[in-house]
Order: C-alpha cells, then sequence, then structure tokens
C-alpha cells in the first residue's frame, strides 16, 4: 500500500480549477519528485493533499485511509509535515522556538529529537536563541525542514526547497533531504532544480497545466530526450527563473 | 531645583506612569486579539468597564477593597468574553475581518446597553474618601492607591511575560500571531489559541478597568473613553507585539501628563482639555511615517 496517493484529484481555489485530474503515489520509503514549469499547479497539488483547497473530485489516501478535505491541522496531527514554499517560518520566535512548534502536537518528551535536529543542521545549534526572521535563506530553509521533522513524520512534503539558494546551500538542502530519507522517512518533493531533484528520486512526475504528463523513475526522466529539450535544458535557466522566489 | 524636579515628579511623571501602564494592560489584549484574531475589537473598551463594575458590585457585597476583589472581577469578565466569543465571533472565524470588526462594534453597543441597565448611568465612587499621599525623601509624594495600582501592573505583566516566554500556549499564541496559515499547517490548535487569547485579554482589560476606577471612578463610558489611548498604543507599540503595546502604553500615558506640564513660562503647554487629543495626534503620526510601530508590527 502506498504512504501517499492522489487519485485522479479536482480541484482549485474558489471557482477557478488548477487540477484536472492529478495523481501521484508515494510508496513507503521513496523520494519522489514532481516537476513543471511555473504555474503547472505544482505547489498546488501538495496543497490538496494539506486540506488547503477544496477537491471537486479524486481522492487523496494516507497509508489507505481517506484524509480528502481533512483539514490541515488534522493532517498534520495524522503525521504528515509539509514545508510550504514561502512563509514557512514564524519569523519572530528564535529557531528553538519554531522547532518546539514543530512538535506541538507531541505529548512525549521532544528533547532526544531536538538534539537529532541540531546534529542534522548544526548552524542552527549556534543560533537556536535567535529570532528565526533574522536568519539567512539558507539557514530558513533549516528551521522550516527541521520544524516539520520535529514530528518524525510518516511522510515530508517539501515544496521547493532549494529556490532560491546559493549553489552551496542548494546541495547541503539536497543531501539533508537524503539523510531524512535515509532513516526511513518517504518524501515527496517539487522542485525547480530539476536535474539535481531527479538525480536522487527514486521516481518523478512532471506536471503540466495542472495534469500529469509525464512519469518515470528518476533515471528514466532524466534520460528522456523530450523531458530534457523541455525541462533540463539549462539548470542554470531554471535557477535563473526562479531566483529570489521563496526567498520572501 | 527640587521643586521643580519634585512637582514634576509627583504632578505628571507619576500620574502618566499609572495612566500608561493602565494603557498598556488594555493594549496588550487588544493587540493580541488584533494579531491572532485578526481583526480590531471595538469591544474591548466596554471589556474594560465590564471588569470595573464586576469589581464595585463585588466591593458593595464584600466589603472587601478593589484590589482583593481584582481576580474575581477578572475571572467574571473572561467568562463573559468567552461566551461572547463563542456566540459572536465564532460564527465568522471565516469570514472577512470587515465582519469581526462590525460585529465587535454591535457588542461595544450591547454591552454598554447592558451596564448602563444593570448597573444605572450615574458615576460610582470605587473607593470612598481621599488618601493622603505617603511623602518619601522629604519630596516624593505618592499616594498608596497609585502605589498599588502600579504593583498589580507589575505582577500581571510579569505574569504575561512567563506565559508568552515560557509556556506552551504562550509560544503559540506568538505563533499564531506570526502566521495563522502557518501554524494551522503545524498542527497547533487554532482554536485552544484563539481561547487563550481571549483569556489573557479579558482578565488584563478588566485588569485596567478596576484600576481605572480605584484611581478615578466606575462609569459606564470609561471602556470607550480608553479605546482611543488603547488603540493609539496599541498601533504604536505595533500590531500583534504585546510588549510593544507596554511601551506604546506607557508612551501614550506619558505624553498625555507630560503634554500639560508648563513647559514655556507658567501655563500649561497644552489644556488638559486636549489630552485625548495627544494619544490621537501621535496614533495619526505613526500610521502615515511608521505604520508597523516601534516594534514592527503586521501592516494591514
Ligand atoms: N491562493 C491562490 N488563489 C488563486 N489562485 C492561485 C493561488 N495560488 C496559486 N494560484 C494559481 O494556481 C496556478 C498554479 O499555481 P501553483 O502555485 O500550484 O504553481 P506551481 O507549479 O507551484 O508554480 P511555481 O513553480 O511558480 O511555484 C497558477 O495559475 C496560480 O496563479
Ligand atoms: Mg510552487
Amino acid at each position: 500500500m502506498p504512504t501517499l496517493e492522489l487519485r485522479d484529484v479536482v480541484g482549485g481555489y474558489g471557482d477557478t480549477q488548477i487540477l484536472h485530474g492529478v495523481s501521484i503515489t508515494v510508496d513507503a520509503g521513496e523520494i519522489v519528485v514532481v516537476i513543471g514549469p511555473n504555474g503547472a499547479g505544482k505547489s498546488t497539488a501538495i496543497k490538496a493533499v494539506f486540506g488547503l483547497l477544496n477537491l471537486t473530485g479524486g481522492q487523496v489516501l494516507l497509508d489507505g485511509e481517506d484524509i480528502t478535505n481533512t483539514p490541515p491541522e488534522k493532517v498534520a496531527r495524522k503525521g504528515v509535515c509539509y514545508v510550504p514554499q514561502t512563509a514557512n517560518i514564524f519569523p519572530s520566535l528564535s529557531v528553538e522556538e519554531n522547532l518546539e512548534m514543530g512538535a506541538f502536537v507531541r505529548e512525549d518528551d521532544f528533547t532526544p529529537r531536538l538534539h537529532e535536529i541540531y546534529d542534522l543542521f548544526p548552524p542552527l545549534k549556534e543560533r537556536r536563541r535567535q529570532a528565526a526572521g533574522t536568519l539567512s535563506g539558507g539557514q530558513r530553509q533549516m528551521v522550516a525542514m527541521g520544524k516539520a521533522l520535529m514530528l518524525e513524520p510518516r511522510i515530508l512534503l517539501l515544496d521547493e526547497p532549494t529556490a532560491g539558494l546559493s549553489p552551496k546551500f542548494r546541495g547541503e538542502i539536497f543531501s539533508i533531504v537524503k539523510t531524512v530519507h535515509a532513516a526511513g522517512t518517504p518524501i515527496l518533493m517539487v522542485e525547480q532544480n530539476a536535474k539535481q531533484a531527479l538525480k536522487i528520486a527514486d521516481r518523478g512526475y512532471v506536471l503540466v497545466d495542472g495534469r500529469n504528463k509525464f512519469t518515470g523513475t528518476g533515471r528514466e526522466l532524466l534520460e528522456d530526450r523530450q523531458i530534457a529539450a523541455m525541462f533540463l535544458g539549462g539548470p542554470t535557466n531554471g535557477a535563473k527563473d526562479k531566483a529570489g522566489d521563496g526567498a520572501a | 531645583m527640587i521643586d521643580f524636579i519634585g512637582d514634576l515628579v509627583n504632578f505628571y511623571l507619576i500620574p502618566g506612569l499609572v495612566l500608561g501602564s493602565i494603557y498598556a494592560l488594555g493594549a496588550i489584549g487588544l493587540t493580541m486579539t488584533f494579531g491572532i484574531l485578526r481583526f480590531a475589537n471595538f469591544a474591548h473598551g466596554e471589556t474594560m468597564t465590564l471588569g470595573a463594575y464586576f469589581a464595585w458590585t463585588l466591593v458593595q457585597l464584600t466589603g472587601w477593597h478593589p484590589i482583593a476583589v481584582l481576580p474575581i472581577a477578572m475571572g467574571l469578565t473572561v467568562l463573559v468574553v468567552l461566551g461572547i466569543d463563542r456566540g459572536f465571533y465564532k460564527p465568522f472565524r471565516a469570514s472577512p475581518t470587515i465582519m469581526l470588526v462590525i460585529a465587535s462594534f454591535g457588542m461595544m453597543l450591547m454591552v454598554r446597553s447592558v451596564v448602563q441597565f444593570i448597573w444605572g448611568v450615574q458615576m460610582k465612587a470605587m473607593v470612598p474618601g481621599i488618601q493622603m499621599p505617603v511623602v518619601l525623601f522629604d519630596w516624593l509624594r505618592i499616594s498608596p492607591k497609585h502605589m498599588m495600582i502600579i504593583a498589580s501592573v507589575l505582577v500581571l505583566m510579569f505574569a504575561v511575560h512567563y506565559l508568552l516566554t515560557y509556556t506552551k500556549i504562550g509560544k503559540a499564541m506568538r505563533a499564531m500571531s506570526d502566521s495563522p496559515e502557518l501554524a494551522r499547517l503545524t498542527g497547533i490548535n487554532t482554536e485552544a489559541v484563539i481561547r487563550a487569547t481571549w483569556i489573557i485579554g479579558a482578565a488584563l482589560a478588566a485588569a485596567a478597568g478596576v484600576l481605572l476606577a480605584v484611581d478615578t471612578h466606575v462609569e459606564t463610558m470609561m471602556g470607550f473613553k480608553l479605546l482611543l489611548p488603547v488603540f493609539a498604543a496599541t498601533i504604536l507599540g505595533g500590531i500583534g507585539r504585546p510588549y510593544g503595546a507596554v511601551a506604546g502604553g506607557l508612551v501614550i500615558g506619558m505624553a498625555e501628563e507630560l503634554s500639560s506640564y508648563p513647559w514655556i513660562g507658567t501655563e500649561p503647554l497644552l489644556n488638559p482639555g486636549y489630552k485625548a487629543g495627544v494619544a490621537f495626534a501621535i496614533m495619526v503620526a505613526m500610521l502615515i511615517w511608521r505604520p508597523s510601530g516601534l516594534f514592527r508590527g503586521k501592516v494591514y
């Protein structure tokens, strides 16, 4: 049984339909990457899992349980963690308070987990009393991911975690994604740095205009001529388009 | 020289501090409802009035000092405000802000009418008689009621500070004030945070009303008159910033009192009748030049 499954999901914002039947499957232990042009509905597809839009068709299943249109706080309580593309930290709270909030739904002592997160993101430990809003873009992304990981989630949803970051930070974030995955957490990730992302992906989906366009293993998509021409053309181009996005 | 400093301190600074700390209590609640529920609560002034009337009634019933009945008055006010939230604001949780603002405006008129209906419109004295000030170091004169007001405010502020800094719900309140959307995504129990916000806001507002009544008297328009300086303090401090609200309250209170000090010549700089205008002027100036306030609050 897949950990997470979007089955022919149809929906959007208000009366505007954005997703016209999107299907995505994340199996236990997989990294799944979603790519596609700007405005394709990649973020919207993730929001569909989190009950952030009104779905008029299709289903969202978490380990087989129907969670279609479940409100966000309930989805979080089920152990699904989501790092939005923007506004993904509490800027006036300290780094440590952000991590504590990530553990809000935990009833047990999360101190050991806090130390694991600091081991995963050493720069955060040094700055744990600092207001998260004063950190650099890369460090903020670390706070956002650390906050989501506090729950030891059943699945982690990441929306463009490397958008607007320097190549150095981009590499760091990718290696952390690999570490988290190696520890057993399945990951669904939207990425603009398609080449780099597909390299670590078990499977990839290409969304265009709110529909599935291509599906395959990371390697298949990387080697596909058509996809290479459309989406992997120049990683620098892709990176340029997204510069500044998500840094706010 | 001592006379000059003595006058300034005894007749302007201490009253300014007393008034300012009362504004601060009111502004903490207003700024938190603004930050967390995203609306300007016009009924906040009536919450203060309600607290004062509860305390007055308790004093009549028990014969205790107003400060002794303060916790009970705060508790009663909290119950009323939680009831109002359940009945009148909760149905609008997902509605546009303007509907909540208007609902709170209606609530302001309703609460005031109910207060006037129950207690009448005449002024009432909270503490009968006149108290002699205590003289310290030969020149510092401070009345016992002012000492009690400042001490009460300090206790309440430390309690709020502790709550916001060290408790889970307090941190969640600050988080939700930063971003309600992210708070929901994080799994924070937003209804619990809203309830905590009303409880703290109403308790502090009630305390502000009672303390103002101790300093002056009880009347049905007292909360409404507090509303302008408390809004000014909220905006000055930055919306959603409780520490800003404290600073804002103190600045507004001091500015109001010091504006009538005879800085030039022997006449008051500003006729004391225009005190309320000082708060208004500060509020307008902040909105024009620095709408995020001193502590970088939200801008809508
Ligand atoms: N909150 C919203 N309300 C209305 N329309 C929205 C909203 N968010 C996004 N849209 C629209 O939905 C469409 C898909 O947006 P989405 O953010 O899902 O794209 P994306 O694939 O994530 O793009 P990007 O690469 O730029 O992040 C766009 O046309 C966008 O304008
Ligand atoms: Mg997006």
